[in-house]
Formats: structure tokens, sequence, C-alpha cells
């Protein structure tokens, strides 16, 4: 907007247009906190949030360093959860592990939608060769298994947080991009992008100032979306062996450890991190449904 | 419809040759030095020297990514680095293992979910559609060793109704096999079921919403003969069209199925390959499931353009 000198009231964002979108951000709020949906999921992930940060400060025992032998008691008044393979208090560990899940999985959602999102905008915006280009890559990274995808880059590069982060995010982003492109399509050919380029305005201001804002509610619930399929994701690497790596408490590492008790009827090492993944995802995804439904309301 | 085929076709040929380039990338360009990367940061120099000699992994890099697409069209992957023998077939091998698990699962969920999602659309917004719904969110959202686990423990050692380990003995007959694997099947089943009924309740929903639904039940047909005759063909389309992206989904999610059941297919051989750091049957891997992918992919298009003359003319 530098270039402009006189500006009318419509080209700026006048304080009447930005108290109209605070309004409609507080009623969006109003509607969600109405949803059972929405009030369970954020307890439960609330609950998780809780446990990751006080960790020790709060479990009935030392998680990694306290054993009581032999391993493998069954749950009682003491061990709510049991013990594991090697004598440490189940509900303890499976408390603090959440922890490394909720550092790794929102730090590879947030890389994939902010990367996803840049080249949705530009590839719905700029339309032609470049869009034409981009949608092909986009169709191949479909076409990759992300599972397996992701065991390979793990073979290559080693394990680390870091890595995991870097592999989900990169194979999140084009379904992030196919996403925000529909959304930039429908939005481009309104008014008030015409408007902004009648006006003169560079297509980074438009694309930034004008479309972006338009289609940060499908970005918003793409998010929360990818934020469950993070958890999932990382989840599995971990129970596949790939992701995060031992001592940590994660549990989907715990649960790749003691699966093969089972059989034998000692259900309580695997069930409750187990358990644990499940209360997550499905909490991630009711948020991610309520939002979807209030803002499409 | 010729030139409908022949362009998807060719899209389809792009995708792979892109999807083996992504593949090249990771396995040759991200690591400064494969041999380095497979032997790991303690050998010494010249082990690592020699394997690089011996992978041709020390010539540059536009040769061997010419000598990758030509392994492409040739269908030549190389030889495993554990075994010496070519992983193609090996592969293929694994995958038809896989394919026996990943069928019976679909075979599951295909039914199941189709029926849930038509009941929920007929009956929108009441109890019962909010209850599928908000059940395949839920069951969609957990991964399948979850899901596995839970199974294993319920089923196979609480209740005892089904074996816990995925192989049938040898010389087994089918419905042994097919009990066998109805555990695994099952937890992958769960999964998919979430995405084929919304799907399914999305597409049936807007169908009962258009005019042609309308005239049908005007001009006196029953409920059964519109849902049968112009309700389905068309509500059905997203649906297909989700079962098939699910199909390479569901060779991703059977590594972790595998390992639990302890099932020798796709996933016990891609993990197997993880550990010993086998590349080439890794890519080979990535590759065979891509191409699974753009076959389903491409026969939903036939499909679909079969149900729906609309689209097979759009498209040429």
């Amino acid at each position: 907007m530098a270039g402009s000198i006189a500006l009318t009231p419509e080209q700026m964002p006048g304080p009447a247009a930005v108290s109209e979108r605070s309004r409609a951000r507080r009623e969006m709020l109003r509607l969600l906190v109405r949803r059972k949906a929405f009030i369970i999921g954020s307890l439960v992930i609330l609950f998780w949030v809780i446990c990751a940060i006080l960790g020790e400060r709060i479990t009935p025992y030392d998680p990694f360093n306290a054993f009581f032998l032999p391993g493998h008691q069954p749950p009682s008044p003491a061990h709510l959860f049991g013990t594991d393979r090697i004598g440490r208090d189940v509900l303890s560990r499976v408390m603090v592990g959440a922890r490394d899940v909720l550092i790794v999985a929102p730090l590879a959602a947030i890389l994939g939608v902010v990367s996803g999102t840049l080249l949705g905008l530009v590839m719905g915006y700029y339309r032609g060769i470049v869009d034409d280009i981009l949608s092909r890559l986009v169709e191949a990274f479909l076409a990759l298994p992300v599972i397996l995808v992701a065991l390979l880059t793990l073979v290559v590069l080693g394990s680390s947080s870091i890595v995991v982060i870097c592999v989900v995010g990169i194979l999140f982003a084009p379904i992030v991009a196919r996403t925000v492109r529909s959304a930039v399509l429908s939005e481009r050919q309104l008014d008030y992008v015409t408007a902004a380029k009648l006006r003169g305005e560079s297509g980074l201001f438009i694309l930034s100032q004008e479309i972006f804002p338009n289609v940060l509610g499908p970005t918003v619930v793409e998010l929360t979306v990818r934020f469950g399929y993070a958890i999932f994701t990382v989840a599995t690497l971990s129970f596949l062996g790939v992701g995060l790596q031992p001592p940590s408490p994660d549990w989907g590492l715990t649960v790749s450890q003691e699966y093969t008790n089972m059989i034998s009827g000692k259900w309580w090492p695997t069930t409750f991190p187990a358990l644990a993944i499940a209360s997550t995802v499905i909490a991630v995804n009711l948020i991610a449904d309520s939002l979807q439904s209030v803002l499409s309301e | 419809m010729v030139r409908f085929i022949a362009r998807r076709l060719i899209l389809a040929l792009v995708t792979l040759w892109l999807l083996a380039t992504i593949v090249f990338i990771i396995t040759n360009v991200l690591p400064s030095n494969v041999g380095r990367t497979i032997l790991g940061p303690f050998a010494p120099q010249e082990t690592v020297d020699a394997l690089n000699e011996k992978l041709g992994t020390n010539r540059p890099l536009p040769v061997r990514y010419l000598e990758s697409l030509q392994g492409l069209v040739t269908l030549d992957f190389g030889d495993s680095f554990v075994s010496g023998k070519a992983v193609l077939p090996q592969v293929v091998a694994a995958v038809g293992r896989s394919a026996k698990l990943a069928g019976l699962a679909l075979l599951i969920t295909i039914p199941l979910s189709i029926a849930a999602g038509l009941y929920a659309a007929r009956r929108r917004d009441q109890r019962a559609d909010r209850a599928i719904v908000l059940l395949g969110v839920t069951l969609s959202s957990i991964p399948e060793f979850v899901t596995g686990t839970i199974l294993v423990v319920v089923v196979g050692v609480g209740l005892r109704w089904l074996p816990v380990l995925a192989t049938a003995p040898d010389n087994a007959d089918i419905p042994t096999q097919i009990r066998f694997l109805l555990l695994p099947a099952m937890a992958m089943a769960i999964v998919y079921f979430g995405y084929i009924a919304r799907m399914t309740r999305a597409g049936t929903i807007e169908v009962l919403q258009s005019d042609y639904t309308r005239t049908a039940l005007m001009k006196g047909l029953t409920t059964g003969q519109t849902m049968r005759r112009h309700v389905l063909r068309n509500a059905l389309v997203p649906t297909v069209a989700v079962i098939a992206v699910q199909i390479g989904y569901l060779f991703g999610g059977i590594i972790a199925v595998e390992k639990i059941f302890n099932y020798n297919g796709m996933g016990s051989t891609m993990l197997f390959a993880a550990q010993h750091k086998d590349l080439p049957m890794l890519t080979a891997g990535v590759i065979v499931i891509g191409i699974v992918y753009m076959l389903a992919t491409l026969t939903a298009d036939l499909i679909i353009a079969w149900m729906n003359p609309r689209i097979r003319l759009e498209a040429t």
C-alpha cells in the first residue's frame, strides 16, 4: 500500500472493518463453546497438555528410575495401570508419555500447514504454468504412501525428532496446498479481488492482505485436522521403531516394546498407552469437526 | 472414451516419473555418502569406499539418476543389499501376500460402510445419523496399531474368539486362512469404515436433494426404486473415488498391522529392509505401492466415467 498517495476509506481496513472481524471471531467462539464435542475434545487435550508440562511433578512414581520388581505386576491400588516389563509404573509413564508427541506432532502440523498454505495461495492465485507444474508435483506426492516414505527417509537420515517433524510436515504440505488452492480459486473470482487488481495492488499484497484473511477459516480447520493426522503418523512411526527413540516413554514406542507380551495375557502395558493415543486423536478430531461445522454455518 | 483413457494414462505416467524422482532425491541426494549411511559413523573409511564402489554410489548423481529411470522403465530396481537377489520379485510376492489381507479388509469394510452411509443420509440430522458420523470420525482417527492392540486384547486374548497371529499353519484350507486373517483385517476395516461411510453419506444427501430425485418420486416410483435407479449411481461417485485413494493408504497402514499380528507381507518385508538399511528394497516398495495407488485411482476414474457420462464428456 506504500505506493498509493490518496487512500479512499475502502482501501484502508478502517476501525469498523477490524471490529467487525473481531466480532465475527467472538461470535464463532460463542458457537464453539456451545458444542459438547468441542468442550470434551478441548478438556482431553488440556489434560494431556498439563501432564506433558508438569510431568514427573504430578506422577505417582518416578516414570524412569523407580523399579518395582518383579516386572509386569497387574493393575492394583498401588499401581492403577500395573507395571511394565522392568517394573516401572505404567500410569506414570503414560502421563509423561504425552510430552514428546505433543511437541513433535504440532510442529509437524504447523510446518505442513504453513508451507502448504503458501504453496496453495501461489497455485490458486497465479494459475497458469506455475499451477500446472505444482499440481503435477502435488499429485505425485499424494501417490506416495506416507508411512512408507517416512520410513525410507528416516532410514536414510537417521531417526531424530527434527527429522520426524520435517518428514511428516513436508509429506502433509501437498495435501494442505490442494485444500487452500481450491479455496483461493473460488475467492479470486470475487469482486474485491478484481477491485484490488484495478487499484494496481501487487500480487503479494492481494494474496497476503486480501485473499489470505478470507481463506483463514479452511486453513485453521486444516491445521487441526493435520494435527490429528500428525499424532496418528508420529505414533505409528514410533511403533515401527523409526520415530521417537528410547528411553522416551512415548505411547507408540511403549506399545512397540510391550506388544509381544499381550499374547501371554499381560495387556496393561500396551492397552493404556494405546488408549492414550486413541483419546488424543479422537479429541483433536472432535475439535476439528466442531470448527468445521461452525465455520460452514 | 479412448481419449479419456489415453489422457489419464499419460497423466499417470508423468506422476510415476515424478514419484521416482522424489524417491531418488530421498535415497541419493539427501545422504551425502550412501555407503556411510548404510554402514554407520564408526565403519572404517576403506570399507565405506569399497561399498560405494560396489553399489556404484560413488559415481556422479546425473548418471545414477538416468540409471534409476532406466531401471523404472525396464522394471529393474537392483539387488537387495542383504540377500543379493533382485528386489522386485520379492516385493511383488510380499505385496501379493499383503493383498490377501488388504482384500479381506476391503471386503468387510466396503459393504458395511456404504450401508451405514446410505442409512445415515436417509435419516439426515437424526440421532442415528449423528451417531454414525461421530463413530466414523472417531474410528478413522485412531491408528491401525492402536485398534489392532485393542482387538488383540479384547477379542483374541480376553474372549479367545480368534487367533491373535495372522499366519495360518502350512497347507491350511481357505476358511482357516480367513479365520487367521480376520482380526488384522478388522483392525484395518475399522479405520476405513469412517472415510467411506462419510463420503457415501455426503454424496447421497446431495443426490437426494436434486430435482431428478424429486421427479422420480413424484412420478410414483417407490423409495426403493428411486434409490436403485436414480440415487445410487450418482451418489456413489465420490465413494468410488475415496475407496481408490484409500487403497494407497491401506498399504501404508498395513505395515503396523503386520507387525502387531506377525504377518509376513509387505509390512514385515519393508521393516526388515529398514532395519538393514536395504535401500533398493525400500525404494522398490515405495514405487510398487505408488503404482498400485495409481492403478486404483485409474480404475476408479474409469468406473466413475462409466457411472456418470457427464464426467467422461467433460474430460474429453
